[in-house]
């Protein structure tokens, strides 16, 4: 398959970047990974006239904790998240998802920043970074915007980003003591969508309650989902079972599945709640429970 | 048409000089400007792995990138596995003693991602070679032949490895 014909260009800094973005408006696309956008334009569901190839801009390849976050860089690859020993250690809950994103090749492509920037709720990082409540940084001619998660998808590959705007950070809060995360995705093989996935992001109080409680849901709507109720629930409780079993009842009410090949909207609803089951209870065990 | 734009990529050691149209695939660079057909389009949609080549030291899907992103890159193809005098690779004579492929089309790349989880892992468990081929798909073999040809390889360069060190020692 062949896609429309485009220009290309690589600028090698990001106000370079964003001057060829705003010149061209609408009719320009950032390439970074290109492992959604690439096989879009294929298809030709994507038809832009300019691609911008932004992975020949340098300093924009790293990971690193910096001022109460985890900075992760606009250009950092799956795979180099994957295999992030602090990531391992402190996060464990974004080593869960980038294992299960795609397959090894894609990984090791694919950027963390893009799999946002696609806007697609069928991409796994949304749910994860949701759950830990973090930031992405818009840098645009005006300079950097710090946009909150929560408020970055609006609608089926739909985002706040501006045009003229490049996600260059994702920001992740350092999770205080006693905090622990998990994903489960349930895929029909490997490199497939999530049928339905889970992030569930808790920090324990002493008393063994939770204090703070960050949970959302993949592929089950328009957009990645909060499951508001489901956290409200959860605060100020202790994470035994009982109480995990009517969380992920609430996550389950949240979710908005469609019924399509990878199943029925029932289905995909009772598959939230037992997701939702195994990603707190792991959650609370990683914390320390 | 857009505009065609000169690339050189050091391809299984090769300079290669080339002026492309942008939306040119790399895997059509590669099986069509540069006549390395070795390299198969399976499912030309991402999933099937058939297309692997190594980029700068990384598996990637040349269905999956524009031949103009690789400029200035080094790629590996299937066709740098066998030596220059006609040797097979390990990992090419373990799929041929193993019987690690049926009708081939998946086995370039196939190879390639063996080779680059190889190169990383010297020793990998089972799970780890499973999870190494999981982004490419072969439709004859049921894996299982395709799992034992990696360990046949992991072995065998563990082999010549161990040797060349104790040659290295009588030398010394």
């Amino acid at each position: 398959m062949i896609p429309p014909a485009f220009e290309y260009l690589r600028p090698k800094t990001i106000p370079e970047a964003i001057t060829l973005l705003q010149q061209h408006g609408d009719d320009a696309k950032i390439l970074s990974g290109g492992q959604s956008l690439i096989p879009m334009m294929k298809l030709r569901i994507a038809r832009p006239a300019y691609l911008i190839d932004i992975n020949r801009i340098s300093g924009l390849s790293y990971i690193k904790e910096e001022g109460g976050f985890l900075k992760i860089g606009g250009l950092m690859r799956e795979a180099e998240l994957e295999a992030s020993p602090l990531v391992r250690a402190k996060y464990p809950i974004l080593t869960d998802t980038a294992h299960v994103i795609a397959d090894p090749q894609v990984r090791n492509l694919a950027t963390v920043a893009g799999n946002l920037a696609h806007g697609d709720p069928a991409n796994d990082h949304p749910a994860t970074m949701i759950a830990l409540g973090a930031q992405v940084v818009a840098t645009g001619s005006g300079g950097e915007r710090i946009i909150p998660i929560e408020e970055f998808f609006l609608s089926l590959f739909s985002t706040a980003l501006q045009p003229g705007e490049i996600l260059t950070e994702v920001r992740v809060p350092v999770p205080p003591p006693r905090s622990g995360g998990a994903y489960f995705k349930l895929e029909r093989k490997v490199g497939d969508f999530a049928t339905a996935a889970v992030a569930a992001q808790v920090t324990l109080e002493g008393s063994g309650a939770a204090q703070k409680v960050g949970i959302a849901l993949t592929n089950v709507g328009p957009t990645p989902i909060k499951a508001k109720k489901a956290e409200d629930f959860l605060r100020g409780k202790k994470l035994d079972d009982a109480n995990i079993r009517q969380a992920a009842q609430f996550a389950a009410d949240d979710a908005q599945p469609s019924s399509d090949l990878r199943g029925p909207a029932d289905y995909k609803k009772a598959l939230v709640k037992e997701l939702a089951r195994r990603a707190l209870t792991r959650a609370a065990e990683r914390a320390g429970k | 048409m857009a505009k065609k734009q000169l690339i050189t990529v050091r391809v299984n050691g090769r300079e290669r000089e080339s002026a492309v149209e942008p939306r040119l695939l790399l895997v059509h660079f590669i099986r069509e400007s540069l006549q390395l057909t070795g390299t198969h389009i399976g499912c030309d949609t991402s999933h099937c792995g058939a297309c692997t080549v190594i980029l700068n030291g990384k598996t990637v899907k040349s269905c999956t990138m524009f031949a103009v992103q690789a400029d200035g890159c080094e790629i590996l193809t299937v066709e740098s596995l066998m030596s220059a005098s006609g040797q097979l690779h390990a990992l090419q004579e373990g799929f041929k003693q193993e019987h690690g492929l049926q009708c081939g089309f998946c086995t370039p790349g196939m190879l390639m991602s063996s080779y680059a989880l190889l190169h990383n892992n010297p020793n990998p468990s089972e799970e780890e070679i499973r999870r190494g081929i999981s982004g490419n798909l072969c439709r004859c073999t049921g894996y299982q032949n395709i799992v034992s040809a990696v360990q046949y390889a992991a072995a065998k360069m563990a082999k010549i490895e161990s040797e060349a060190h104790v040659a290295e020692g009588v030398a010394q």
